[in-house]
């Protein structure tokens, strides 16, 4: 052990001694971050030993760490002592029926189109619907239990399948694999959990609402997806958060792991509070996604629609291990106002005859600034591998910025890596033909842009199309000019 | 039902009409000639509303409202329709798509009901008949890869589904062939009746032959300096606009 770690596990050790986990009884943590609100959170959350451990270790590593400062974002330095890293709501955490539920946090579901009994019934979605940290409501599990689906929140997961979560936790990211990563591996409060057992086929979409409630509290969410062999999934994840003057911090981690001929395909539509149109509050969202095809011909798209927080950093990935597997992700992302989004990829080919494709829409307006990032990695023994990437930006008014990093690495001579890239402008002219055609100027972007992002809402289950198609109307307002 | 009254408008600092004035009823075909910068398509320009043109003085009425005064949606809406001069591309955005998303806001802003998929369909495929359109044409995105003619031809598509009262024809001859030229000349000529007016600009006689008008005026220095009926082209083409400039300058 080095001289430094000695001294910072002698500081964090004996900070132990002041405790308050007298406190076990109240609902939120404290504000700021040590070991005893790691251990208050564990045991909150009623974990065992080794889960414990395995934030304790996260917590010294991140302690080491420092703040990435190489993405394409600014925004004033982050105290960390100040956030309250666990806070419960006040409904009961297990209940029976929707009509338990806490009317509040119903009316907040309501009041954002969640109606959890419409979802039931009409699209027969299955919701793990998440308010702040703990699950409130999980829909259809049982009949997804008939066929060994596996669908229920993280921390249930940890109570009831603790050797899955055991050995897959941590297995594609790991806690020391960046900051943001290593901080939610310390003090994850919630997420979500999925099995589907060996050659099974989700029949129904999976989706995750996330929120965040109350003001002042970071969200760090931890979601893992297991797909084994010859199985199929589909998950939605979906956000919205209230208004909020006060930044507030997103760190989740994403994990998916897919064996030998399985698939999972993966939608976001993240629609965080952005802050207003002077660029004060919003989210932070520092996340860390990334899954892998472990097993050959495997297959993991991701698909994402960002149209929300105040700034976005956040690059799902797919490691290409098992022979003939597939990585796809497409994106659209949007920034309007003082937003910043520095999102983009990372395809990592280590077996033969793996593909990749990369389709980025960026989309810009008012005065912000929208970057993708991504990385393109062909490995020695990545025989034949193929990537085929795509990168448009899309400017809207002269305020904004789109900017693009693409990485490639390719160490392989049989590799073929093809890269594209595209900026325009939504045109005055185009804007005047709508308008000379009885199209509202509002109206006129909307289609436009959507016209843009085809290629990517084709990727989309239906209903999430529709929706992101409304968002992206709703984002843009006033974006031009 | 649109009535010019000395209108004048600049772009940028430049003075382009100089006092146009110009009546037309419904179901009048106009035809509009002139030497090049006389005025034609800033004429097109100031009735369709583009932002760049400044209306300095006149008056417009268009069905007895104030037409300078609407956006230019609102226009388009009350049955303003401007076939361009340049049609602009759109990528990504189908034909179909953006012709349905046109087609219903006009029909809401006058109390109707939106087509259904299958009606709007249905119309489309009648309606590509009159400027015998392919197929294939309402899928591909707004006029992105489209030939000169095949653009002209979606616009006179575009007003065959609109159905506007008050067409404005802006040199839509210009760069077509003579068998595209016929076959945009049938659309208009399809589409006239009793309560469709239209303006069309053009630089020359031959697609006169198509769209007969009941009324040819000359537009020299942004005023409408001659008017006479559908043969005052043809004198035009055999003698040049040299004589009306002389005519002008002998005044």
């Amino acid at each position: 052990m080095s001289e430094d770690q000695k001294l910072l596990d002698d500081i964090s050790n004996s900070e132990y001694k002041w405790g308050f986990i007298s406190d076990i009884e109240s609902d939120n943590a404290p504000k700021g971050l040590n070991e005893d609100i790691v251990r208050f959170i564990s045991l909150k959350k009623n974990e065992p030993e080794w889960l414990l451990e395995w934030r304790l270790k996260a917590f010294r590593h991140w302690l080491t760490m420092v703040e990435p400062t190489w993405p394409n974002v600014h925004y004033p330095k982050i105290d960390f002592q100040d956030i309250i890293y666990y806070s419960a709501p006040k409904a009961k955490p297990v209940l029976n029926s929707l009509d338990e539920l806490d009317p509040e946090i119903k009316a907040t579901f309501d009041k954002l189109g969640i109606s959890l009994m419409e979802q039931n019934r009409l699209a027969g979605v299955a919701v793990d619907a998440v308010i702040d940290s703990v699950s409130v409501k999980t829909t259809f599990r049982e009949s997804l239990m008939e066929l060994g689906i596996i669908f229920c929140s993280f921390s249930e997961a940890v109570q009831e399948h603790p050797e899955l979560v055991k050995k897959y936790l941590g297995s594609v990211v790991p806690h020391t694999d960046n900051f943001y990563a290593a901080l939610n591996s310390a003090v994850f409060s919630d997420g979500s959990f999925c099995y589907i057992p060996k050659g099974v086929r989700c029949p129904m979409e999976l989706s995750t609402y996330f929120r965040i409630n109350s003001a002042g509290t970071g969200q760090f969410e931890r979601t893992l997806i297991i797909a084994d062999e010859g199985s199929f999934v589909s998950y939605l994840e979906g956000c919205t958060a209230p208004m909020r003057d006060e930044n507030q911090l997103h760190a989740a981690v994403v994990e998916i792991y897919s064996h030998k001929d399985a698939q999972v395909k993966y939608s976001t539509v993240q629609n965080w509070y952005p802050g207003d149109k002077e660029g004060k509050g919003g989210i932070y969202n520092f996340v860390t996604k990334r899954g892998i095809c472990a097993g050959n011909n495997s297959k993991i798209s991701w698909t994402q629609v960002e149209t929300g927080s105040a700034i976005t950093w956040k690059y799902p990935s797919v490691i290409l291990k098992g022979d003939n597997s597939i990585g796809e992700f497409y994106s659209v992302a949007v920034t309007n106002n003082y937003q910043q989004a520095d999102t983009g990829t990372k395809m990592i080919h280590l077996g033969k005859n793996t593909r990749s494709t990369i389709i980025s829409k960026g989309i810009s307006g008012g005065k912000s600034h929208n970057s993708y990032r991504g990385l393109v990695k062909i490995t020695k023994k990545a025989e034949n591998s193929r990537n085929f990437s795509q990168c448009d930006s899309l400017l809207l008014g002269d305020r904004c910025g789109a900017h693009t990093f693409p990485y490639l690495e390719v160490h392989n001579k049989s590799a073929m890596v093809e890269h594209e890239a595209t900026t325009s402008k939504v045109g005055a002219d185009q804007i005047f033909y709508c308008n000379q055609r009885g199209i509202s100027t509002e109206d006129a972007i909307g289609l436009i842009v959507n016209g843009y992002c085809k290629e990517v809402f084709n990727q989309l289950p239906m209903e999430f199309a529709v929706e992101a198609q409304k968002l992206l109307a709703i984002s843009l307002e006033g974006s031009v000019g | 039902m649109l009535h010019i009254k000395n209108l004048v408008a600049k772009i940028d600092s430049k003075q382009i009409l100089n006092g146009l004035s110009l009546d037309v009823k419904p179901g009048e075909v106009h035809a509009i000639m002139g030497p090049n910068g006389s005025g034609k398509s800033t004429l097109a320009s100031v009735l369709a509303g583009r932002e760049e043109y400044e209306v300095i003085s006149g008056e417009v009425s268009f069905l007895g409202e104030d037409l300078l005064e609407m956006s230019p949606e609102e226009r388009a809406r009350k049955g303003v329709f401007l076939a361009f001069q340049y049609p602009v591309e759109i990528p990504g955005v189908s034909n179909a798509n953006f012709l349905k998303t046109a087609l219903n806001e006009v029909r809401k802003a006058n109390g109707k009901a939106p087509l259904d998929s299958k009606d709007f369909l249905l119309l489309m495929k009648e309606r590509m008949k009159l400027v015998e359109m392919d197929k294939s044409m309402t899928q591909r995105s707004v006029n992105e890869g489209f030939s000169g003619g095949e653009k002209k031809r979606n616009e006179v598509f575009q007003m065959a589904m609109l159905e506007p009262l008050l067409s404005v024809m802006d040199e839509t001859d210009s760069g077509l062939d003579i068998d595209a030229l016929r076959i945009v000349a049938n659309g208009v000529n399809a589409l006239r009746n009793k309560e469709r007016s239209f303006i069309v600009i053009t630089h020359y006689q031959r697609l006169l032959e198509y769209i007969v008008p009941d009324f040819v005026h000359v537009l020299y220095n942004g005023r409408i300096v001659k008017s006479g009926p559908k043969e005052l082209a043809l004198e035009l083409e055999a003698k040049g606009y040299d004589w009306i400039k002389e005519e002008m300058q002998a005044v």
